[in-house]
This record gives C-alpha cells, structure tokens and sequence, in this order.
C-alpha cells in the first residue's frame, strides 16, 4: 500500500482522537463523581468527602486540559485533513458542531476556572454549582458530538441536491437520528465506568499499600456501586446498539461477527482470524447457531454475510472482530467485578481486606480506556468504506493535501502527544501516590491567603514524602 | 422581512475571531514575555493572572473554527488546506502552552524548567503561526471552483513573516498592558517598561505592515482609494471616510503612551488603548478584503451554508450568545483585582 495522504490522512485521524477520547471518557465521568462529592460534603458537611472532592479535582484539572487542547487538534483537523468531508456534510451537521461550542465548551471553560480557583472566591453553593455546570457541559458536549457521530454512522433527515450537496429537510431527524439514543446511552455509560474503574484502581492501590484510609475505602466502594450498576446495563445497551447495527449497517455486522456466508442458524466465533484474501476464515473456536440467536434474536433468523456486499464495500474485518471481542470481554470482566465487590460489601467485612479483590481493581484499572477505544474502533473502521454511511466514501472526503505534509504533521503529533501524555501520567500517578489526606491538606498547611486556590501542591522543597518517590 | 442570513453569520464569525484575538492575544503575551521576567516568582505571578481564564479565552479560537465549519463550509474547506502547515504549528503549539498552565507547578525543579520554556516558546510559536496563517490569507488564496488549488509552502512570503512578527509585538503589548493591570510593585514596574517598548515596536511593525498590505494585492489598495494609472498613484476621494480606521488606531496608541506616563491611576488605560488598537488593526483588515471571506475569490455569500442551517445556528447563537457573554464577564469579575505573589492561585 503506498503511504499516500489518504492514508496518513487516516492515521492521523485515527491518532489523535483516539488520543482524544482517552481523556473525555475521564473527565465526564470524574465530573459526576465531583459533583457528588461535592454535594454529598454541602449536604452533610462530612469532611471526608470535601477531601476526596479536593484530591480528585486536582486529578480532573490535568487530565481536563488535556483534553481540551486536544479537542481543539480535532476541531481544525477537520478541514486540514477532510475538507471535501468538511464542505459536504457540513449543511447538515455543521449546526451540530456549532451547538456543541455554544452550549457545552463555553461552559465548561468557565466555570473550569471557578471550580479550580474560585474555593476560597465564592461559597460552597455557588461553587457546587460551578462543578455541576462543568459536569453538565461535559454531557451536553457528548450529546451533540454523538448525534454528529450517530448522523453520520446513519444519515437521515436529509436530500442530496441534484449537484451532489446536501440539505437538511428535519433538524429533529438529523439531531436524534435512529441510532442515536443507544450511542449516546451507550458512551456515557462508557464514560461513568471508565472513571469508576480509574477511581476504583486508585483507591485499591491506596488501600493496599497504607492500609485502612476512610477516604479510600469510601471512593472504593462507591466505584462498586458503578461497577455493579452500570456495568450490567452497558451489556444491555451495547446489545441495543448491536441490534441497530444490524437493522441498518449490515456489513458492519458480518464484520464483527466475521460471518461471511449469508444463512441462518450462524454460529457464533469466540475467536477467529478472518480473512479478507480468502473470504473466510483461517480459524475459527465457535458455538453452532448460536451467532443468529445473538445478533438477530432467533436461531432460524438469517443474517447476512459479508460475501453479500461488493468487495469495495466491505469494512476491515479483522480488527473491528478483535476489537469488538476486546470490548465486550472487558465489558464482562466489569461485570464480575462489580458482583464479586457486591457481595464483598454485603457478606464480607468488606472489599478493603480482600487483598485478591483491591489487586483485580487495579488491575482493571485502565480497563475502560482500552474498551472505549476498542469500541471506537469497532463503530468508526466498521463503517468504512464510508465517512458518511452510504454517502460519502472516506477515499473521496480527504483534502487536497500533500502526503509530505501530513507525515510532517503526523510526526509533530506523535512527538508532541507522547510528551504531554508520558508527563500527564506521571503528574497524575504522583498524586495518587501522595493520596487524598496530604493533598487536600497541603493549601491550609502553608497559610496561603484568601484567593488561594484548590488547584495546588506543595513545592518540591516542601515535600519530602515526594522527593522520596522519585 | 427576510434576514440577510450570510451577512449576520459573517458577522458573528468575524466577532469570534476578533473576541479570540483581544482575550487570547493577552494571554499568549504573557507568554512571549515569559523569558523576560526578572525571576520564577514573577513567572508564577504573570501566569496566575490568566491561569483560571485562559481556557476561556481559547474556546473563542474553537468558536471561530467550529462556526467558519459550520456558517461558510468552502471557507473551512479552502483555508484549512491552503493554510496545513501553520495551522498544525499553531496547534502544536497550542497544546503544548496549555499543558503547561497544570503542568508548570506540578512540576519539580527539571520539570518546571521544561515547562516554563514550553510556555514561553509555545505562546511565541503559536503566535507566529497565527500570523504567517493571517498573512497567507490577506495574501490570497489560489482556489479552482471553491476548492483549495495551490501550493503547500503558497503562505511563505515575506509579507506573511512581517504580519507574524507583527502580531508578536501586538500581542505582546496586549500581555504587557494586562500585567500593568492586574499586577503590583516591582512586576508592575517590569510591565510599564515591556509597555512601552512593545508599544512603540507595535506602533511601529502596524506602519510598515499596513503599508505593505496596500501593496500586497491591488484590489486593497482600490479599496483605500489609490490605483496605480499609467504609472502613478492616483488618489479616490471617496474613500476619505476609511481614514477613520487609521485614526482610531493612532488614538489607541494615544491613550496607551498617555496611561503609561500617568503612573498612579488608569491601571486598565494601556490595556484599553492596546484593544482599541487591535480594533482600528482588525477593522482595517475586514474593509480590505469584504465581502470575500477567502481572499480574493470567494465571497462570503458563495461560501455560505444553506439558509435553513444558517437559520439554526443564528437562532442558537442569538439566545446562546448572551448567556456565554454574560456568565464570561462574571468570571472576569470574580478574579479581578491585582494578583500578587501571595495571591498565588498555586
Ligand atoms: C465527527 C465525527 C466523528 C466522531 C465523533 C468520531 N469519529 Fe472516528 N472518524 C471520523 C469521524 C468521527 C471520520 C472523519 O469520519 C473518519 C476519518 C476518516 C474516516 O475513515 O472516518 C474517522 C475515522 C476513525 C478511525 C479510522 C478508521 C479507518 O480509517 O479505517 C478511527 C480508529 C476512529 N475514527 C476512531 C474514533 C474514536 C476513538 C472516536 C471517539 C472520539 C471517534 N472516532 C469519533
Ligand atoms: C470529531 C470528533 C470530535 C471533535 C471535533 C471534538 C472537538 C473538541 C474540542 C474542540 C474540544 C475542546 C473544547 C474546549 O476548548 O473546551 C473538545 C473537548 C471535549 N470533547 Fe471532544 N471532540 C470530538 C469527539 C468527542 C467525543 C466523541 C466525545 C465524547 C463522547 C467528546 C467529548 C468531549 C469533552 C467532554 C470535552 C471537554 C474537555 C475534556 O474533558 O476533554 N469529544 N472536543
Ligand atoms: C458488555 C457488552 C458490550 C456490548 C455488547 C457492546 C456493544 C457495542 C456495539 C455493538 C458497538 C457498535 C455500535 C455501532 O457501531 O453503532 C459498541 C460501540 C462502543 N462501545 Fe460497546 N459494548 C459493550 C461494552 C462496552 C464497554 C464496557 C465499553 C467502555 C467502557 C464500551 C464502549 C463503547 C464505545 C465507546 C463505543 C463506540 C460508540 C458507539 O458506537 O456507541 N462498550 N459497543
């Protein structure tokens, strides 16, 4: 294949929203968490949760920025990479990116500011209104970047003009399109997992080493709580959204189920390693007609097959079956964890002196980021060949660009990214090493001020526990 | 009564940018002035003056780029690829400036260095590059149909490095003009001093840049009343009224040098001249190149989405666009006041 600007086009793409959306399944999650720690602590004036809300903040800062600037990459990238994209689909969801920035991105910048720096500026009511309104401008931005996501995996709502532009005749079919409510559902559940997964690991691993901390033990269980909840009904959802998928993008169907013959009574493949070149599969570990019974509901229903679609028209197939597989199985891997910290709540003395259980939790730790990007993979290479699903094919969105200056760009990105992510991890780590009593002790220690702010350690000097560390 | 749809939405976009230009501008300043401060106290201080609204002030650039996508598609679509490479410097550049505000203090003594320098270098590249993009677009660009038809390297012109270089020294009075603002004792003194010199550097680079403009494409010159006849400057008359431009920049820079030389009150009168500067420089510009939003061959109007999306984001931005205005001077006016090396935000 030569590496033309299509195709860096693509990785790049690829690259950087994967890079992307690592951060925002974080931060709308820890979000919620913060408003509910911070209401909890307005609420009941116990001083654990002021502190858990004080530690995480500080956690939420970094990994906000993060995302914020490389959001505002995918933004630009649009055009610099996908202008004929950008002029075609523009008529009909252009309003939808607009609405994203009016009503999400100004009101999470803003109140971001009081949130990090306004404690000691206004009282606890306006500053919990503050976190709230962050929380709910994350949600709205995940509204209306999945309707555009969900608009282009399904359009409807819409004409194509004679001179191949396109118009919306419905705003309401355009913004809820059909697939619409399961993505959304489905990527904010993602999103409240992965937080509890990172705020479940973090207090694992406190717990494990120092032993009975009430901040830790608190945090713990309330990531149970999510795990136990969320996770069952993220496996109901995804199997809505999989039954969508069936209904309206069949190749992408065959493609994760690596179906290629069209028939009913398919079996279901544990593992394979389909084929393009040969049509099929090289191997495969299956369970006889129960692949119908999954994906269409019955066993005698027929489903189709990837050989139904012209060769041109059908997705990879390889990596949307891995990376389906990846999902759900970590999707079931939460599921047990949550049960299994369930019943060590109710029958046990409790998850903190099961040393199996804290080890499972930190291990799962960085389980949702994979399974969000997996997930990803699966919705976004799935629907290939196509940016707009039947409308738009990828090869003919690019723009008119030099393969010279995306690989210049591609670099910059990699380099770049691989810094801030590599320091963003580490800050990140340093602070859960540190633990919640120390940080949120550290501003009255120093007699700072009013004025002064949530957002702070200690300076290196001050810290011997942090020198000790590195 | 029917709307004139295109010309609103040309307008809400011009007000981002300009909006982005005046709020980022003094934040990205700060940042050039970065390798001067006397000492790492001084850094923290000028960085705790924009630390809880720089993000804010950002989000005007994501307005911009997301509203051009979203109001004028083959806008987005021409300059986007016309404009790669400074396009992907600036963003590059941006992240790394905005990590800096979080990781900047949560570093250790290595760490803070590195990220000093990534704030101040990525501030200075930034702007650069949001200059070199200003300079290509004023030059022009190539278009087939609407679609971008030139060049990778098409904005690299000494004209577009005298716009960036400009936009510098602007950029850095704007951050000057804010920490004489919003700072006290010896950075205070520190900024008049950065105030004057990147004054008269601004007033300086704006001369010769609009003079070089003129020059650049003779349809900006007809715009200002000169042709070029049988070899000679003829002047119109008709556009005496445009000298307003001019003049309200001079006054702009009137009133900084006058608040610089009154030390005791009008701590906000540089910043204040130093906007209506930028003003007087921005409205220039838009007379110059209206109505094309893509220099010299597309209009606004043939770059415009349909009515009916025009209708949906103008209808959101009308009931949207107060509320963001207003709830983003009520956080201005939360953190007012001057910031001190104790008011420390970190
Ligand atoms: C604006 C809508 C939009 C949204 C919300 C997403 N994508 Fe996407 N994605 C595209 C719009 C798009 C695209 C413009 O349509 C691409 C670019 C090239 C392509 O093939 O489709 C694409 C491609 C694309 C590819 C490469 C597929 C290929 O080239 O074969 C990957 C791996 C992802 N995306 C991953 C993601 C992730 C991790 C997302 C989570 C944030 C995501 N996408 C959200
Ligand atoms: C093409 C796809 C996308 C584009 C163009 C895009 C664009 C952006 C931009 C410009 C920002 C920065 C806003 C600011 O300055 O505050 C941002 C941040 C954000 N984005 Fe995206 N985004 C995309 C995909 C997604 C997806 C799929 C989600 C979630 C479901 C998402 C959720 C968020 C959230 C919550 C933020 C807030 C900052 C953060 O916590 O990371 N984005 N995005
Ligand atoms: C447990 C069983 C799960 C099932 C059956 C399932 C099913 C699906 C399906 C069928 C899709 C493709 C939707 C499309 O292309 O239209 C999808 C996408 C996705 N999945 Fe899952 N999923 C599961 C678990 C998870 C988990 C645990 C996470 C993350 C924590 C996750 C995150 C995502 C994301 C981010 C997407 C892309 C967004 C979307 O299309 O909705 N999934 N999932």
């Amino acid at each position: 294949m030569d590496l033309d600007a299509l195709l860096l086009s693509r990785l790049q793409f690829a690259f950087t929203i994967a890079f992307h959306i690592i951060f925002p399944s974080f931060t709308i999650g820890l979000a919620s968490f913060l408003a509910v720690f911070e209401t909890i602590w307005v609420v009941t004036r116990r001083e654990a949760f002021k502190t858990l809300y004080l530690f995480w903040v500080k956690i939420f800062a970094i990994s906000f920025g993060m995302g914020v600037v490389s959001g505002v990459v995918l933004s630009y990238q649009l055009g610099t990479n996908w202008s004929v994209f950008s002029a075609v689909a523009s008529p009909v969801i252009g309003p939808l990116f607009a609405f994203e920035v009016l009503t999400a991105f100004f009101l999470e910048a803003s109140f971001l500011g009081v949130m990090l720096f306004g404690w000691k500026k206004v009282g606890p009511g306006l500053h919990l209104a503050s976190t709230i309104l962050v929380a709910g401008g994350t949600l709205m931005s995940a509204f209306w970047i999945i309707s555009a996501n969900s608009w282009m995996q399904h359009p409807t709502g819409f004409i194509q003009l004679p001179n191949g532009e396109l118009r919306a005749v419905d705003w309401l079919q355009v913004i809820f399109s059909p697939t619409f409510p399961e993505r959304f559902a489905h990527m904010v559940l993602a999103a409240y997992l992965t937080t509890a997964l990172v705020v479940g690991a973090a207090s694992a691993w406190r717990l494990l080493r120092r032993g009975a901390e009430p901040e830790s033990r608190i945090a713990l269980r309330m990531a149970i709580g999510m795990f136990a909840v969320v996770a069952p009904l993220q496996l109901v959802v995804g199997d809505l959204s999989g039954r969508e998928v069936g209904r309206v993008q069949p190749a992408k169907l065959a493609a994760i189920e690596a179906f290629w013959e069209t028939r009913s009574e398919q079996p279901f493949h544990i593992v394979a390693w389909p084929d393009r070149a040969i049509e099929g599969n090289r191997f495969e570990l299956s369970i006889p007609r129960i692949g119908s019974l999954l994906t269409a509901g019955a066993i005698d229903a027929e489903v189709k097959g990837l050989q139904a679609f012209a060769p041109e028209d059908r997705p990879p197939v390889f990596i949307v079956f891995w990376a389906f597989r990846v999902m759900v199985g970590l999707g079931l891997a939460m599921i047990v964890l949550g049960i299994w910290g369930a019943y060590l709540i109710w029958r046990t003395a409790g998850p903190e002196h099961s040393r199996w259980y804290l080890r499972a939790a930190v291990v799962m730790g960085p389980a949702g980021f994979v399974a969000v990007i997996c997930g990803w993979i699966v919705a976004e290479v799935g629907r290939q060949p196509y940016v707009i699903y039947g409308v738009l094919r990828t090869a003919d969105a690019v723009s008119p660009v030099t393969a010279g200056q995306v690989s210049a760009s591609l670099l910059g990105f990699m380099t770049v990214y691989a810094v801030i992510f590599g320091v963003g991890v580490l800050y990140i780590l340093r602070l859960i090493a540190q633990g919640p009593e120390e940080i949120a002790e550290a501003p009255p220690q120093r007699g700072r001020p009013p004025g002064y702010a949530l957002g702070a350690t200690p300076d290196a000097a001050e810290t011997p526990v942090d020198e000790a560390d590195r | 009564m029917s709307l004139d749809l295109p010309l609103i939405a040309a307008g809400v976009i011009a007000l981002a940018v300009l909006m982005y230009v005046l709020l980022d501008g003094f934040d990205l300043g700060i940042g050039i002035l970065f390798p001067f401060a006397a000492s790492d106290a001084d850094r923290d201080v000028m960085m705790d003056t924009v630390a809880p609204i720089w993000d804010g002030n950002e989000t005007w650039l994501v307005l911009g780029g997301g509203g051009l996508f979203a109001a004028f598609p083959f806008a987005y679509a021409a300059l986007m690829p016309a404009l790669y490479l400074p396009i992907v410097v600036m963003l590059l550049a941006l992240v790394l400036r905005g990590c800096a505000f979080e990781f900047r203090h949560r570093a250790r003594a290595r760490g803070k260095r590195f990220w000093t320098l990534a704030f101040a270098g990525g501030s200075l590249t930034a702007t650069l590059a949001q200059g070199l993009v200003l300079g290509g677009f004023i030059q022009g660009v190539r278009l087939e149909g609407r679609a971008f038809a030139g060049g990778p390297f098409d904005w690299a012109t000494p004209y577009s490095l005298l716009v960036a270089v400009g936009l510098v020294a602007g950029y850095a009075l704007l951050g000057a003009a804010w920490l004489v603002w919003r700072t006290a004792d010896e950075l205070h003194g520190q900024a008049r001093r950065w105030a004057w010199i990147t004054g008269a550097a601004s007033a300086l680079l704006l001369a010769v840049v609009s003079v070089a403009t003129l020059l650049v494409h003779p349809r900006i010159a007809a715009r200002w009343g000169l042709e070029v006849r049988d070899a000679a400057w003829t002047v119109d008359a008709g556009a005496a009224p445009l000298l307003a431009i001019p003049l309200l920049g001079l006054a702009g820079l009137a009133g900084v040098a006058w608040s610089l030389r009154k030390p005791q009150r009008h701590h906000a009168g540089p910043f204040v001249g130093a906007w209506i500067v930028f003003l007087s420089g921005y409205a220039g510009l838009a007379v110059s190149f209206f109505p094309n939003i893509v220099p010299y061959d597309l209009t606004f109007r043939d770059a415009a989405s349909p009515d009916n999306a025009l209708a949906l984001v103008l209808g959101g931005v009308a009931i949207l666009l107060p509320f963001i205005l207003g709830y983003t001077v009520w956080v201005y006016w939360l953190f007012r006041g001057e910031v001190g090396p104790d008011a420390g935000y970190h």
